[in-house]
Formats: C-alpha cells, sequence, structure tokens
C-alpha cells in the first residue's frame, strides 16, 4: 500500500527526515513512536502532501503510484487521511458542512455525483453514534472552542466518515479520557481490514492496548532506529528512549 | 435558514463573472456635459411639475458651490463631471402589460443576468422592478401590492401619481446640500424606485430592484424612497450587476429610508459592479448616500454584501430620532486585485433608549484596500443609548490591506458603546487542513470566508443569501497563490 523509500526531507533549509525507509501493507496497523522532535508529524505530513515541507531525496508511493506531483487534497481523493495532532480552528463552518463538503469534493474527484442528503445524514447519525459525539455538537463551528479531547474525537469521527485507505493518526491518544480514548480506538478499529493501513503515532504504550499494532518503529533524529513487533513499545514504556539513541551512536 | 446546505451547494457551483457583456439598444442619450439648461431638461423630458423642477435646480446651485470630498481612504482619478451624458433611456419607452411586448433583446438580457422575469415572478413572490438605463421598464406585482394599498413604482412615476408623499419626503433624510455625491445626485437622478407602506401593513413579498449600468459614460444618478407609515413592515431588496467595460463609470446613489413610529424596513443589498480587470482597469466608481430615519420605536436594519466597483464610497446611516428605536448595519466588503472599498455607517442616537448594532466584515485580497470607517454619535439628549459594534477582518495575502476607523462621539454620559475588532488571516494551516480532506484551495478560501461572513449572511433574506455566497466565491476566484 504505502512505499517509502530513503526520504529525506526539510523545512527552511533545515534537514528533518534524513532517509526514512517504511513499507505498510495492506491490512497492516504501524505504530511510530520516538522522541518529541524527531520528525514523526513531520513524516505525516510529508506523507499528506504539505508543500511548506521539501521532498530533498527519495520517494513515496501508494499502491504503486509515485505521490510527488500530487497535490494534497488529490492524495485524500486517494483515500490518505490525516488526524492532525493539533487539528486547526474554521469559524462559522460547521463540523456537518465541513464534512458535506469534504465527502461530497472527493467523490467529484471520482466522478460521482453528490451523496443525496439522506444518505449523508445517515452516515453522520451512524457515524456519531460509533463515536458517541452529541448531533449539537456536529453544528459548531470546526474545532472552534473544543476542548483537546473533542478535537481529537472530531478527527476520528472525519476519518469514520471518509472511510480512507490510509489512515495516519497523530497523538489522536493525547487529550483524551479514559472513556473516550476506548471510545476513539473502538472507531479506529472499525476501519481495520484486510484493504486498509493504519500508522499510529504515539507516546504511550496505553493506545496500542487497544489499538493493536503488527509493526512498531522508533523514529530518531529524522530516522527509523528501531523497528519489533509490539513487545517494544512495551520495552520502550519501561526504558525510555535512552538506550536506543545510545545503540544508534554505537 | 429555510434552504438546505445541498441546495445551497448546488447554487455555488460557479462560473466566472457573467454579466460583462453590453446590450445594443438604441438609447436616447442627452450630451455630455451640466448645466441649468441640462437639469431643466432632464425635468422636462420626465415631465415633472414645476416645484421638483426647482428642487433640482437648487441641489444644482449648491453642488456648483461644493468640492468633491478627499476624506476617504482611497484613491482615483476623478470622473469629469462635464464628460458625462446625465441622461439615458431606453428608446421604446411605453410601460409593457407583458413580456411579450418587451424588445427581445432587453428580455435576453434579463437572461443571461439571471433575472428572467417569468422565474422571478414564481421565485418566492418577489416583485421586480427592473431599472434599466435610468427607466423602469417592467414591473410586477403591482396589483397585489396596490391590493394592500402598497405604493412600489418608480420615483418618476411616484412624482406624477402621488406628489403629496414625494414632496413630503424627498430630500428629508438626505438634504440636497448633503454632500457633493448627494447634491449631484439631486439635480440629475434620473430615475430609481419608490415605496410607500401604509399604516399597519405588513409587505408580503421581498420589494426588489436590480439596477444596472448598460449606456457607455453614463453615470447612473439613482433615487430610492422607502416610507414605512406606523407600524408597517417591508424588506426591500437591491441587487445589481454591471457589463465590463475599459472606462471607469460613475454611480451615485442616494438611498432614503423612513421608518415612522412603530415601523421596520429591511433593506438588503448585494452589489457586484464590475470591479476593474485583474490589473485594476475600467470598474465602477460607486458613491452612495443611504440613509434612514426611525421614529419613536421603529427599526432599521442594512445589510449588505459588497464585491463590486473599483472604488466604492458607502455609509448606510441611520439617525435614531424617536425613543426605543433601533439601527443595525450588517456589512460583508470584499475586495481584491486594486478595488478600494472604504466603507462603513453612521450611527446617530438622538432618541433616548435608542440601540444600534454594527457587524462589519471587511475581506481584502490581492492587492485592494479595504477600509471601515464607523461613526457612533450618542446626542446629549440620548438617554441609555447603547452601541455595540464588531468589525472583522480577513487578510488573504501579503499585498492587500485593511484598516479600521471607528469614530465615537458620545455627548451622553449613560452611553454604552462597546467596539471590538480582529485582524485575521487565511492560514496556511486552515488551508492545508481543508486540502487534506479533499479540499482544493479555492473551495477552501470560499469556505473559510463563508464561514467569517456567515454572521451577515444569515441576516439575508434567503435567496439573496444564496446570491451573496455564490458572489463572494466568484470574487475571490484567483486570489490564491
Ligand atoms: N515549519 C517548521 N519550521 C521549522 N522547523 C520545523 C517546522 N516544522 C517542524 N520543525 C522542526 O522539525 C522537528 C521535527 O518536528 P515534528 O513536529 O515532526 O516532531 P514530532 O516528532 O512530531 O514531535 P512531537 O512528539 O513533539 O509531536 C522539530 O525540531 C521541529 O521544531
Ligand atoms: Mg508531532
Amino acid at each position: 500500500m504505502l512505499e517509502i523509500k530513503n526520504l529525506h526531507a526539510s523545512v527552511e533549509e533545515k534537514d528533518i527526515l534524513k532517509g526514512i525507509n517504511l513499507e505498510v501493507k495492506p491490512g497492516e496497523v504501524h505504530a511510530i513512536m520516538g522522541p518529541n522532535g524527531s520528525g514523526k508529524s513531520t513524516l505525516a505530513s510529508v506523507i499528506a502532501g504539505k508543500e511548506e515541507f521539501e521532498v530533498e531525496k527519495g520517494s513515496i508511493s501508494l499502491n504503486g503510484e509515485d505521490l510527488e506531483e500530487l497535490a494534497p487534497e488529490e492524495r485524500a481523493h486517494k483515500g490518505i487521511f490525516l488526524s492532525f495532532q493539533y487539528p486547526v480552528e474554521i469559524p462559522g463552518v460547521s463540523v456537518t458542512n465541513f464534512m458535506k463538503t469534504a465527502i461530497n469534493e472527493s467523490r467529484k474527484a471520482r466522478g460521482l455525483d453528490d451523496m443525496p442528503a439522506n444518505q449523508m445524514l445517515k452516515l453522520i447519525r451512524e457515524k456519531s453514534e460509533m463515536l458517541e459525539i452529541d448531533r449539537k455538537f456536529l453544528s459548531r463551528s470546526l474545532n472552534e472552542g473544543f476542548s483537546g479531547g473533542e478535537k481529537k474525537r472530531n478527527e476520528i469521527f472525519q476519518m469514520a466518515m471518509m472511510e480512507p485507505k490510509l489512515a495516519i493518526l497523530d497523538e489522536t491518544d493525547s487529550g483524551l479520557d479514559i472513556d473516550a480514548l476506548r471510545i476513539v480506538a473502538n472507531g479506529v478499529n472499525k476501519l481495520r481490514s484486510k484493504d486498509n493501513a493504519i500508522i499510529v503515532i504515539t507516546h504511550y504504550q496505553r493506545l496500542l492496548e487497544y489499538i493493536v499494532p503488527d509493526f512498531v518503529h522508533v523514529l530518531h533524529d529524522g530516522k527509523i532506529v528501531k523497528s519489533g513487533t509490539k513487545e517494544l513499545a512495551l520495552e520502550l514504556e519501561d526504558k525510555g528512549y535512552d538506550w536506543i539513541k545510545q545503540e544508534t551512536v554505537v | 435558514m429555510a434552504y438546505t446546505e445541498e441546495e445551497l451547494k448546488k447554487e455555488l457551483e460557479t462560473k466566472e463573472y457573467e454579466y460583462g457583456f453590453y446590450t445594443d439598444i438604441e438609447s436616447d442619450t442627452f450630451p455630455k456635459g451640466l448645466s441649468e439648461d441640462i437639469v431643466i431638461a432632464i425635468s422636462q423630458k420626465k415631465q415633472e411639475p414645476e416645484w421638483m423642477t426647482e428642487w433640482r435646480l437648487e441641489a444644482f446651485r449648491v453642488w456648483k458651490e461644493m468640492e468633491e470630498p478627499e476624506w476617504a481612504n482611497v484613491n482615483y482619478d476623478k470622473p469629469n463631471f462635464q464628460d458625462i451624458s446625465y441622461y439615458s433611456a431606453p428608446n421604446k419607452k411605453p410601460k409593457y402589460n407583458s413580456l411579450d411586448e418587451v424588445d427581445p433583446e432587453l428580455l435576453d438580457t434579463f437572461k443571461r443576468l439571471g433575472i428572467s422575469l417569468d422565474e422571478q415572478k414564481k421565485l418566492a413572490g418577489v416583485a421586480v422592478d427592473i431599472v434599466m438605463d435610468s427607466v423602469s421598464v417592467a414591473t410586477t406585482f403591482k396589483k397585489t401590492l396596490a391590493e394592500k394599498g402598497i405604493i412600489f413604482c418608480s420615483i418618476s412615476e411616484a412624482i406624477q401619481e402621488h406628489p403629496e408623499l414625494v414632496k413630503k419626503y424627498i430630500g428629508t433624510v438626505v438634504p440636497r446640500k448633503d454632500n457633493f455625491y448627494a447634491a449631484l445626485n439631486s439635480a440629475v437622478f434620473s430615475d430609481g424606485s419608490f415605496c410607500y407602506i401604509p399604516k399597519g401593513v405588513r409587505c408580503p413579498m421581498e420589494l426588489s430592484t436590480y439596477f444596472r449600468i448598460n449606456q457607455a459614460g453614463t453615470g447612473q444618478f439613482e433615487r430610492t424612497l422607502v416610507i414605512a407609515d406606523e407600524g408597517s413592515y417591508v424588506s426591500y431588496l437591491e441587487g445589481c450587476t454591471a457589463p465590463s467595460r475599459d472606462e471607469n463609470q460613475l454611480h451615485a446613489a442616494v438611498v432614503e429610508l423612513i421608518a415612522l413610529d412603530d415601523a421596520e424596513i429591511k433593506y438588503s443589498t448585494v452589489q457586484n459592479w464590475f470591479p476593474g480587470d485583474k490589473d485594476g482597469k475600467g470598474g465602477v466608481f460607486n458613491f452612495v448616500t443611504k440613509r434612514g430615519l426611525c421614529e419613536t420605536n421603529a427599526k432599521i436594519s442594512w445589510t449588505q454584501v459588497e464585491t463590486g466597483s473599483a472604488v466604492t464610497w458607502k455609509y448606510p446611516s441611520c439617525v435614531l430620532k424617536g425613543d426605543n428605536s433601533i439601527g443595525e448595519f450588517y456589512s460583508i466588503a470584499v475586495t481584491n486585485n486594486f478595488q478600494q472599498a472604504d466603507t462603513g455607517t453612521k450611527m446617530i442616537h438622538l432618541g433616548k433608549n435608542t440601540k444600534s448594532t454594527i457587524i462589519s466584515k471587511g475581506i481584502s485580497a490581492g492587492q485592494s484596500q479595504n477600509s471601515y470607517r464607523g461613526l457612533v454619535q450618542v446626542n446629549s439628549r440620548a438617554e441609555n443609548a447603547r452601541n455595540f459594534s464588531q468589525c472583522d477582518s480577513l487578510l488573504m495575502g501579503n499585498k492587500c490591506g485593511a484598516h479600521t476607523f471607528p469614530y465615537i462621539e458620545a455627548k451622553n454620559k449613560t452611553a454604552q458603546i462597546e467596539h471590538e475588532a480582529t485582524t485575521s488571516k487565511i492560514g496556511e494551516d486552515q488551508i492545508f487542513y481543508c486540502n487534506q480532506r479533499g479540499i482544493d484551495t479555492e473551495k477552501a478560501i470560499a469556505l473559510i470566508v463563508n464561514g467569517f461572513s456567515k454572521e451577515v449572511l444569515n441576516k439575508l433574506p434567503m435567496e439573496f443569501a444564496v446570491e451573496a455566497q455564490k458572489l463572494l466565491e466568484i470574487s475571490l476566484e484567483g486570489s490564491v497563490g
């Protein structure tokens, strides 16, 4: 599904990603962990096509297609979804209106007509119930005045609405209370299928108890310095990152 | 709002500035220039009574002594007032009883404007009095209105048929000597609309007028007079589009609203005149005086969406004369490319317990300049006057400007005046967020701008809200990158 080869990326002349190799196959869940500032969010943004970042070397392909020339919205139309670490506010635009626009734009790109209103309503009802989101919430301005946890839950609501092929969740767990974490993880697990893939960026093992990963990678200073299975996450929880950093130096 | 977002989306699938064409209808046009003779000729042409001719002449004399204002935050080449023709009427002047009698070319023009009369009739019960090059050529729904005693006609017709009303009210809210453009308008106004709602009557439909400028080099001087008698209500819509052309066109309208005791007037405008091309060439000069007078317990709301014109200079105002009267101003002003807008409002509190609300949303893109200028004046006698003003500016790119000039003059210490102002930029992060959800940048901007303007869009009557959203989108096309 996703293949990243020797990816180097920079922002404002500063190198951030320094040779990332990663392959994600359909049906897999990969967790990416790593210290603050190691480049996790940057990697997510580069996959999603944020133009601020300059790809210096290497390639990203989705189902065999090189993404380099594709605008962010085109990548989205191909099924890439990013749950943002810091979702932005869009005053005056309701969650519903935003989702309606997003879904219909994606449909348009695929040559489909707008989703009929009744179908849209049904979808909204279904997904908001699954994530235990109050309907009143959906008429509020997007992310404006949302609590940290509400923002994250809303990201997953959007993910559920858009049914992406590849979902990247950037610290979706931070800010969620224990109950919300379970609800959100449950929503993510519903998306899991043999055709979809998920990349989970997190600092905490706890999320991975709910969304069990097939692989765990450690990102440090713009490189994946260690990969393993879910046990690696436990080890990190226990020992921190220092031992890995030292290993890398050696 | 009453329309579904689904319908709205359909409406939003647009297109370029589509009204840039010119209809070739033979016109009866005066020679260029302005003098007492021209003023008299205009008056005669319209078979006006002598008092009206005198009224115009007096205005002309006042105007001759006046200087063009300099203080607005705009720059432009001043129009040469002797190089303008002050009267132009479609050649075939008789009023038509049915559409079949109307010049087919004119009908075609209407179709291209998207205001086919047939459709309009069905649509939401809107009576349209179309002012085409200074003379009304079609009036619909007149009968229904007449049954309620509502008068809705061209101002020329009102001068003939209802001279007592015109004579009593014209120039009472905007006196001839009020300002340079108002004086000019008073001398040469060619046509416009007149509306009278009798005591206690609620006008059953939105009254609407479409203004257009269609004759090369012809300034348009509309005059609108709306009188809501005691306890009555009317919602009035004014919208306009103009053919694009290379030469600047002058528009200097005067709108006077009179809300007598307990009456309410809602006046909504969508203004879409040719703003000039990407290099700032062409475009309409729009210098408008709009003012309303509120008697006791009366209410006037101005709602406007300004997207057009090369230069706009416009301050719809309320004189809150009666106790407990209310004035409201809701505005969205969009400027792009080289457009310049200096708009705002004046709220003059004279009566006790008067209240005013100002919500202004300015959106600037390209190299445009967008200024808000608002005056809140509280007279010494106006106990417990209240005002709330909120001015928000949204900037797109680094080359445009937004300016806010709030003036507050409070002569009564019980006055409560609140002013809030914000300036924001459409952030790259906001756009990327939308992009990531599959929404391209153009659409993302439309979405963000509509969100920003929502409080004002919500104040517009339904059909206008749709049109306004469309306009916002069209006006900002190509402003990205
Ligand atoms: N726009 C930018 N301009 C300059 N530096 C940037 C920019 N974006 C990211 N960086 C830098 O790149 C590095 C990686 O940032 P990134 O956000 O990817 O880290 P992260 O691994 O997601 O960290 P965290 O765990 O704190 O979320 C940091 O040093 C950050 O300061
Ligand atoms: Mg991060």
